[in-house]
């Protein structure tokens, strides 16, 4: 009994790539690690931004003060905020590499989405990690109640 | 070579045989059914979460800069339109999220493709479930907010 050996119809014009990191794969991975992470910061977030107490309306500095008077708050916020913009610029670039034919066009939005992806989490981790919530100068209305008076 | 002999032998195209197209897109996990329509809701939910995102590091940065500041900015999400864009986003972020654990499922278990169909209805009940819950919140508090009643 010999088994019958069929060749393979066709052969890809460009043979897999087997050297160097597989970026594409890493990044597909990074979607669903940080998407299932991403799931409990946003809902616990929106929990207690939207819903608890007062819900939105309760929001003011004195709100994001007394939350950031702990490190819980920041290390929860300097996650997301690292998390959901790379996963979303990740996911814009999917779009991007989608629908936008034009190479000069494609090459325009990518580098929009990296330039803006890359200021705004520099941004947002200085505001957290410089967070003052007695700024000097303000009104006692406007600030935290733990705040020393002026 | 195979390659060479195949082609060799390849019939001139004018034998092309004429398919009709399916009258219907169905068929196939990804045309016109849960797959296809799952992934299009994905796409639109996450592009406007990323512009929201975007605006929304910006306007929470004001925290930094002037508290006068960041509470004017966050006084106009009090408004009863943003309120209502807010109900808005958060019913695009609760879809994205769980389609999202729907797409891992998919990914990385043998049970996620065979029950893909049965995981897009569990999304869209939960989905349904979890808007029931937040919308009355959300515009009880609009309208709180709209009348001028203190918050407690």
């Amino acid at each position: 009994m010999s088994t019958e050996t069929i060749p393979t119809p066709r052969s890809s014009y460009a043979p897999p790539r087997t050297r160097g990191v597989n970026w594409e794969k890493w990044g597909w991975m990074y979607m669903r690690i940080s998407g299932l992470f991403l799931v409990i910061l946003i809902f616990g977030h929106l929990f207690v931004n939207l819903v608890a107490g007062d819900g939105v309306r309760a929001i003011d500095f004195a709100f994001v003060a007394g939350k950031y008077s702990t490190p819980f708050w920041k290390v929860w916020d300097f996650a997301m905020l690292w998390l959901a913009l790379i996963h979303g610029a990740n996911g814009m670039r999917t779009l991007v590499n989608d629908y936008a034919r034009k190479p000069l066009l494609r090459r325009v939005f990518l580098v929009a989405i990296l330039v803006s992806t890359i200021l705004l989490i520099l941004l947002g981790s200085l505001v957290i990690t410089t967070f003052d919530p007695c700024p000097a100068g303000m009104a006692a209305s406007a600030l935290p109640s733990f705040c020393p008076a002026p | 070579m195979p390659e060479n002999s195949a082609g060799t032998l390849a019939t001139p195209p004018s034998a092309t045989p004429r398919i009709k197209p399916p009258r219907r897109l169905a068929g196939t996990v990804y045309r016109g059914r849960e797959g296809m329509w799952s992934w299009v809701l994905h796409r639109i939910t996450g592009t406007a979460i990323y512009f929201f995102l975007l605006v929304h590091i910006l306007d929470t940065s004001l925290v930094r800069l002037n508290p006068g500041a960041y509470n004017g900015v966050i006084d106009t999400y009090k408004t009863p339109i943003m309120g209502l864009g807010e109900l808005g986003l958060v019913i695009a972020i609760v879809y994205h999220a769980l389609n999202g654990l729907r797409i891992i499922a998919i990914d990385f278990f043998a049970w996620g493709p065979k029950r893909q169909r049965a995981l897009f209805i569990g999304v869209i009940v939960l989905w349904v479930i979890l808007i029931a819950g937040f919308a009355p919140r959300q515009i009880a508090n609009i309208i709180l907010e709209a009348t001028g009643h203190p918050s407690a």
